[in-house]
């Protein structure tokens, strides 16, 4: 009874928990307490069958459906604390209380006496005892879980499935549509070039130059640009300055000198030149 | 029935004048098994023509002509077949097949072949046959000649059906035909709005009369479990008389529909409206005269019935009166001869009424009527033709000159209805007379006085017709008719003339004997002489007046309006119509408006109300319904808790 | 040990709470989760009722409920799943429409 008078008000503030918390991830964590305190109760009252099932079964995969449903709606979906629905709220608690209240006190009036007791019953294995009964008397229930269990998995599948409702695109499509997007848009026909050719400390938020010495817009992750975290306008002014050394260095000397790739190492080469 | 005919009828004979004759019939032999064919021609005819469609346009004239034609033949080597037999042996029932049976209630397709039959066959068949030829002619220039000849066919099979049937629900079957075909026929010329008219006209008047009939034979097979005529005559005398009376009310009802008589007369003079060999053989010759075979079949029922036999004789005088007043002022040459053709049917029904003395007179007069009536219908069509399809008499005058044959087949007819000595509608109406005389002084002078105007309104119409000043339209040329319709015309005026030889020894009478009784013999208040001398005179006096009153005096074209009370009662038919309006249609057009507004507004109140008030529930019911799981839910959670206390306080 | 009214009172608790959960969660998953805490009640009460009763019934009708409630939480989260696929939500406020 001491895992009983432990176990009972950790499973009841969990269990109020789930319906106060805001986020589902929470109350998922809060069910899993309670599933476990409820594995531990069974195991006091000589089950430990469903002891090791509640826990494989419900904890552990219930429990784990619950939690990748969550991630794919979304982990952090809270629930608005405002009831839409007017008296909802206080007629739930109002009736819940009432039947928690009657059913309680119809246990606790009852009176129903001392128990029996498993002894006798579990005498041969707890678990031998549960199979007797399972395949014997149960076993047609027993069978029709199997269909049920069944039914269930391909109706699953079914739901989830979602229809192709056109061809899956090939290479060839997409060559064809990047072509067609060049003629009628002049788009880009190429690959984009690489961005971070002068990178220090992020290649992706920093844009290649073109052969002029301009940034290339297009060598961004539109992500980044649209986020607005990509290097801001001041860090290339060095870049400039580099690009300008490199131009009144080659008036001096032979124009026929590869700017870029002379410059292509890192902008701290191109400052130590 | 275990009692043979021939010792029925020597029963009767002993029996003396009151014994009313038993229908029995024996098989059919010889040329009558073929009694079928003689309904089964023309009813081919009209399947061929009505199914056949155009494709019988170019000859379905001619075959509609030559079923009836063969029908014709057959009747009259049946007849002569028959002439040949003992008095005893002139019933013949020809059984085709079982009708229906329900229960106890068994009807057969049976026919039935007697004297009164045979005397019938022979004026359908004959007088159809010469109008079928005269249609042919008269309506060469209709589109839709072939359907015409379609539905005459289908009349024809309807009254053949009707007077041969040995059932009453057999007649009852060629009682809907002929109003059907007449129907069909008034309405021919649909196109024109008078003409739809007068065609529901007739149709509803005549579902009037139907009902009694129905009635009346539904009456009948309560009371003697069969409506064939051979068991209704056997059983009629064991039945009560008030049962009788009954029946023989209803069927004067029937009667009344069919033939015209008062109060269900209105429909005949619109009949009109139809082509006019419609007019001679529907609404002259043979339909109308239905009724009076009708009383005069179920004389069995009018033996034992004496108030229903007042009736018809009540009936009879009214109407032969009021038609013959009606036609002293249509201007109308068909409606005159419409009105006259409701007089004289009076004539027959009243002879009908008064029992076995006057039965054989009816079926005489009858016979005389329809060669004279369909006479000076097709003379009167064959005026028609001649002036542009004008019936106004007034229109008409010296056309003597013009169709001379049309004149003089005319005027055999017109001596024939005014009773000319010699001419065989003054020895049928003589004989009515004098029976009506002998039966009753008030009977008999309404017959005597319905003779003198008779006179006078058929001498007024054969002076606005042929004789007086011409009065047509410069642009009309009277000219006689084709020959194919003329020839009809020569025939019926020898037939006019002649028809009075039926009367020679008495032999319509003896040859009736087996169908209606030995002819009583009242003893008349004076010689029999001289009541023929009063009828000559009477009629006399009545062509004098007319001669005064119309021949000598200027006809207007246009017919004056200062006239009379009675002129003017006469020429809106005595206010038939208007009778019918106020006591019949008016009524019950407000019944039924106070119906509709009683099921508008109560019964469709009531419901509607009851399903609004559902729905202004169901409006306030379904905001509940907010589509929210978790109130749902909610409710669910609480009928739970409702049912744990339920629980509980069954426990505690 | 020799009572097991106590578990049955923690039972009806842990019901009403996961009742009043799903009356009150507007996320969809949630209101899931608290649908199993009212399974797991029963099937405390039912592991309870088994010790009381002395035979291994109980503990199969529990068994039966874990397996029954893993086909539900298969089937129910490919529903909520689906529904979050096309409405871009988990609330079961949302699929409201089948309203009058």
């Amino acid at each position: 009874m001491i895992a009983f008078w432990v176990l009972a008000p950790v499973m009841v503030i969990a269990a109020l928990g789930i319906l106060f918390v805001r986020k589902a991830v929470h109350a998922a964590l809060l069910l899993a307490v309670v599933m476990i305190s409820l594995a531990m109760l069974y195991a006091a009252l000589e089950a430990p069958f469903l002891f090791a099932v509640q826990i494989i079964v419900y904890t552990g995969a219930i429990m784990m459906l619950f939690l990748f449903v969550l991630m794919l709606v979304g982990v952090d979906a809270s629930d608005s604390v405002v009831e839409t629905i007017r008296g909802q709220r206080v007629l739930a608690v109002m009736v819940g209380g009432i039947f928690a209240v009657l059913l309680g006190v119809i246990v606790g009036q009852a009176g129903i006496g001392t128990a029996v007791g498993l002894g006798a019953a579990n005498e041969g294995g707890n678990i031998e005892g549960l199979a007797e009964v399972l395949f014997s008397q149960y076993v047609l229930a027993f069978e029709a879980t199997a269909a049920l269990l069944i039914t269930a998995a391909l109706g699953a599948m079914v739901l989830a499935h979602r229809e192709r409702l056109v061809p899956r695109e090939t290479q060839a499509d997409r060559a064809a549509a990047r072509v067609r997007a060049y003629g009628e848009h002049g788009d880009h026909l190429g690959p984009l070039a690489a961005p971070g050719v002068y990178a220090r400390h992020n290649a992706v938020d920093t844009p290649a130059l073109l052969p002029d010495g301009s940034p290339a817009e297009q060598s961004v992750p539109t992500v980044i640009s649209n986020r607005g975290t990509g290097r801001p306008s001041p860090s290339y002014r060095d870049v400039d300055r580099v690009v300008g050394q490199l131009q009144s260095r080659r008036d001096d000397q032979d124009p026929a000198t590869d700017t870029v790739v002379e410059g292509s190492g890192s902008a701290a080469r191109g400052e130590d030149a | 029935m275990t009692l043979s005919s021939s010792t029925l009828l020597t029963s009767a004979a002993e029996g003396g004048h009151h014994s009313v004759p038993v229908v029995e019939a024996m098989s059919p032999d010889g040329v009558f098994s073929l009694l079928w064919l003689v309904i089964a021609l023309p009813l081919a005819g009209a399947v061929v023509l009505l199914v056949g469609g155009r494709l019988t346009d170019r000859w379905g004239h001619w075959l509609g002509t030559a079923t009836v034609t063969g029908s014709f033949v057959l009747s009259v080597v049946m007849f002569v077949q028959l002439l040949g037999r003992d008095d005893a042996e002139r019933q013949i029932g020809q059984h085709l097949w079982d009708w229906f049976a329900v229960g106890d209630f068994q009807v057969g397709m049976d026919l039935l072949y007697d004297p009164l039959s045979a005397l019938f066959l022979l004026l359908i068949t004959g007088v159809s046959a010469l109008i079928h030829l005269y249609s042919v002619g008269y309506m060469e220039h209709d589109p839709r000649r072939r359907r015409f000849f379609g539905y005459l066919n289908l009349f024809v099979a309807a009254m053949l059906m009707l007077v041969l049937a040995a059932d009453y629900v057999g007649v009852f079957l060629g009682w809907e035909g002929v109003g059907l075909a007449s129907y069909l026929l008034i309405g021919f010329w649909q196109h024109k709005p008078s003409a739809a008219a007068a065609a529901k006209k007739a149709f509803v008047i005549n579902r009037v009369g139907d009902i009694g009939m129905s009635l009346a034979i539904m009456l009948m097979f309560v009371t003697f479990g069969t409506t064939a005529f051979a068991g209704v005559s056997a059983a009629a005398g064991d039945a009560t008389e008030s049962t009788m009376t009954a029946i023989g009310l209803l069927l004067l009802l029937g009667a009344c529909g069919k033939s015209a008589q008062v109060p269900l007369q209105a429909w005949l003079l619109d009949a009109m409206e139809g082509p006019t060999p419609v007019s001679a053989l529907i609404h002259a010759a043979t339909m109308v005269t239905a009724g009076v075979y009708l009383v005069t079949r179920s004389n069995f029922v009018f033996e034992n019935a004496p108030v229903a036999q007042t009736a018809v004789v009540v009936v009879a005088c009214v109407t032969l009166l009021w038609g013959a007043v009606i036609g002293c002022a249509k201007d109308d040459i068909k409606k005159v001869l419409a009105g006259s053709t409701m007089s004289q049917i009076g004539y027959m029904m009243l002879a009908a009424g008064l029992g076995p003395a006057g039965y054989a007179f009816a079926i005489f007069h009858l016979v005389t009527h329809g060669f004279f009536k369909a006479n000076m219908f097709l003379g009167a069509g064959s005026v028609m033709h001649g002036t542009g399809d004008d019936v106004n008499m007034r229109h008409y005058g010296a056309l003597r000159k013009a169709m001379p044959v049309t004149f003089l087949t005319f005027a055999m007819g017109y001596l024939a209805i005014i009773g000319f000595p010699g001419f065989s509608g003054f020895w049928s109406k003589d004989k009515i007379i004098e029976a009506a005389v002998a039966e009753n002084y008030l009977v008999g002078a309404a017959a005597l006085l319905g003779a003198g105007v008779t006179a006078f309104y058929m001498t007024r119409l054969m002076l606005m017709t042929f004789f007086t000043k011409e009065r047509w339209e410069p642009e009309v040329h009277p000219h006689e008719s084709p020959k194919v319709m003329t020839v009809p015309l020569v025939v019926l005026a020898a037939l006019s003339v002649l028809g009075g030889v039926l009367l020679l020894g008495d032999w319509v009478t003896t040859w009736l004997t087996p169908v209606v009784g030995e002819v009583e013999h009242h003893e008349l208040p004076v010689p029999v002489i001289v009541l023929t001398g009063i009828v000559v005179v009477v009629v006399a006096l009545g062509v004098g007046l007319a001669v005064l009153l119309v021949g000598r005096r200027e006809v207007p074209r246009e017919a004056p309006q200062d006239v009379s009370f009675v002129t003017r009662a006469a020429r809106s038919d005595l206010y038939g119509d208007a009778i019918n309006d106020g006591l019949v249609v008016r009524p019950g057009g407000v019944l039924v408006r106070g119906l509709v507004a009683t099921d508008a507004r109560g019964v469709d109140g009531v419901v509607e109300g009851g399903a609004g008030l559902v729905g202004a529930l169901s409006s306030v019911l379904r905001r509940t319904q907010n589509g929210y799981v978790r109130t749902y839910a909610l409710s669910v959670l609480g009928g739970a808790v409702i049912l744990v206390l339920a629980m509980v306080a069954v426990t505690w | 040990m020799d009572d097991v009214t106590p578990f049955l009172v923690l039972s009806a608790i842990l019901f009403s709470i996961g009742c009043v959960g799903v009356l009150t969660r507007r996320n969809a998953i949630v209101v899931f989760m608290c649908v199993e805490l009212m399974l797991n009640a029963s099937n405390l009460a039912l592991v309870a009722f088994a010790k009381h009763h002395g035979n291994l019934e109980g503990q199969v009708a529990a068994f039966f409920v874990m397996v029954v409630a893993a086909a539900e939480v298969v089937v129910g989260l490919a529903i909520i799943m689906t529904i979050f696929r096309s409405r871009r939500s988990a609330s079961v406020d949302d699929a409201s429409l089948l309203k009058y």
